[in-house]
């Protein structure tokens, strides 16, 4: 029994380590996972009329709480408790990292109009 | 070179327009060439995405249409609830942003070459090519379609645009006691819930204006496909005795004269004939070599959107073979859109490729002119099986139907519109 839990344990070390480098190979790896949340959000987080809100420029721990309560189910929704259970805390701690890095200003197109 | 001396201007004028609005004085387009074929929710986000991600690469779009018509929110106009105009936008954001904009179809492409002919006559190169078609509609599948069609007096109203204003026609003149059919194919078929919210819609009109008028679904699915609970609460809660489903019912002849249905057991005749034929991928996905699957369907590699059958052309959106629990949707082509555009780009330059994917869909479906219910998946890219398989755990539909859900559903509409088109 200790055996097979040190070899899970090494497994998953291994494994975790391969992930890793696996994202460590594409300098674009969280903008990758964040383009999956601009759907909705709004191309880098700045939302159009905010609904649902902006996540750029918002402050890494916070979003990163965020998504673990929705993952959690502590925190109530619509769909996000839906969403956030397809991404591992890794990813969310990429994806919140991103959007905290994101200024609004810099990102935002000459023209929002009629949207 | 086989970029024609008139596009050659189109680009510079283009790229010259992008810098003196940016004040960025560096030289664009030099890094690569990108053509993308269609600007639906696929080509207009890969466009974007391309140039946004990359300034220094030249994005050409090639698109048949003047405006963007959403498929997504556009039944609310059989509803009566909104107009048209209010699913339709403009594609100067892509200008904009730097894409050069050819209004024109592509009719062939040669994958050696790597040219795309245009119908105006037009030859325009590329090293990337990301071909974004859509469905086409499998006529040969009911006998009399294309002849119903063009009489208008059936339609399919599938593709949004003059046949859904048409349909909203067609309803309105319709005597109060009247029966509108709406006919569905096998799935896959673009947009799952779409035919469950359309009867919602059409039932809405009829609940408020038309009250003795009655709704027919004739569904060749053995059930409904998408959110099938919230789908048969609010036809009985919202509806009841207004819409009546019917699986199992696959037409396969339609008589405009008539106004009949046959389906594999009976003849149905209505006073609205909305019969949507199976899809396949749009035309030029054919012309270029790139179906896979049952002579329907484009095979990609999921982390570049690369055709399975030819080199340096990508396919995205509804016309791909969809991986399994995959929609074909706004959402799900729009995120092929973002994965497509940086794996293009990583090619051109020489790059390594992502070799993780990650695909999010979420969809809204309209029940009334303001209740509102989701469905939502998350897909990861698996290396072992080389396809897009649902993440277990994630996902789901809304509790209910709610006016909350419709505020997010416009919120999701602003934003999908700004993110595939600004």
């Amino acid at each position: 029994m200790r055996s097979h839990l040190a070899l899970c344990a090494a497994l998953v070390i291994v494994f975790g380590a391969l992930t890793s480098s696996a994202y460590a190979q594409d300098p674009n790896a969280a903008r990758s996972l964040a383009a999956t949340c601009f759907t909705c959000h709004g191309t880098d987080g700045i939302s159009v009329g905010g609904v649902p809100p902006s996540l750029a420029g918002q402050d890494k721990k916070y979003l990163l709480q965020q998504m673990k309560d929705f993952k959690a189910g502590k925190r109530p929704a619509t769909i996000m408790h839906q969403q956030a259970k397809g991404y591992s805390d890794e990813q969310l701690e990429q994806i919140a990292g991103y959007f905290a890095a994101v200024k609004p200003a810099a990102t935002a197109p000459a023209s929002r109009g009629g949207y | 070179m086989t970029i024609s001396r008139r596009d050659f201007i189109k680009w510079v004028s283009a790229t010259a327009g992008a810098a003196a609005v940016s004040g960025c004085a560096t030289t664009s387009g030099s890094a690569g060439r990108v053509i993308v074929i269609g600007a639906g929710y696929g080509g207009a986000t890969a466009a974007k995405y391309v140039k946004m991600w990359a300034p220094d690469i030249a994005v050409t779009v090639v698109e048949r249409g003047a405006e963007f018509i959403s498929c997504p929110i556009s039944n609310l106009v059989l509803g009566g609830s909104i107009q048209l105009k209010d699913v339709t936008h403009g594609y100067d954001g892509l200008k904009k942003r730097g894409v050069t904009l050819v209004r024109d179809e592509a009719v062939s492409v040669d994958p050696v070459k790597r040219e795309v002919r245009l119908a105006g006559g037009n030859v325009l190169g590329y090293d990337r090519l990301i071909v974004s078609p859509g469905i086409d509609f499998m006529y040969d599948a009911i006998r009399n379609y294309q002849q119903a069609e063009s009489s208008g007096r059936v339609l399919h109203a599938w593709k949004a645009g003059p046949q859904t204003v048409a349909l909203r026609k067609q309803l309105e003149a319709m005597r109060d006691g009247g029966v509108y059919i709406l006919a569905m194919p096998l799935a896959p078929y673009r947009c799952p819930p779409g035919p469950y919210e359309r009867v919602c819609q059409v039932a809405h009109y009829f609940k408020t204006a038309k009250p003795r008028s009655k709704v027919l679904l004739l569904d060749a699915n053995p059930d409904v496909t998408s959110k099938g609970a919230l789908f048969k609460a609010a036809w009985k809660g919202l509806y009841g005795g207004i819409i009546e489903y019917r699986p199992n019912s696959n037409v396969v002849e339609v008589d405009a004269s008539s106004m009949t249905v046959k389906t594999d057991f009976e003849n149905l005749k209505g006073n609205v004939l909305n019969v949507v034929p199976p899809h396949k991928a749009g035309l030029i996905a054919e012309r270029a070599g790139l179906i896979t699957a049952n002579n329907r369907w484009c095979g990609i590699d999921w982390l570049t959107a690369e055709s399975l059958a030819q080199k340096n052309i990508h396919v995205l959106g509804d016309a791909t073979l969809s991986a399994q629990a995959m929609p074909k949707s706004a959402s799900m082509a729009n995120q092929h859109a973002k994965v497509c555009a940086a794996a293009v780009i990583a090619l051109i330059k020489g790059q390594p490729v992502n070799p993780i994917s990650m695909l999010m869909n979420a969809c809204y479906s309209f029940v009334s002119d303001k209740q509102v219910i989701h469905v939502t998946s998350v897909h990861a890219y698996d290396a072992s099986q080389k396809t897009m398989l649902p993440v277990k755990g994630a996902g789901g539909v809304s509790d209910k139907a709610s006016e909350l859900e419709g505020t997010y559903a416009w919120g999701w509409a602003r934003n999908i519109w700004a993110d595939t088109l600004v």
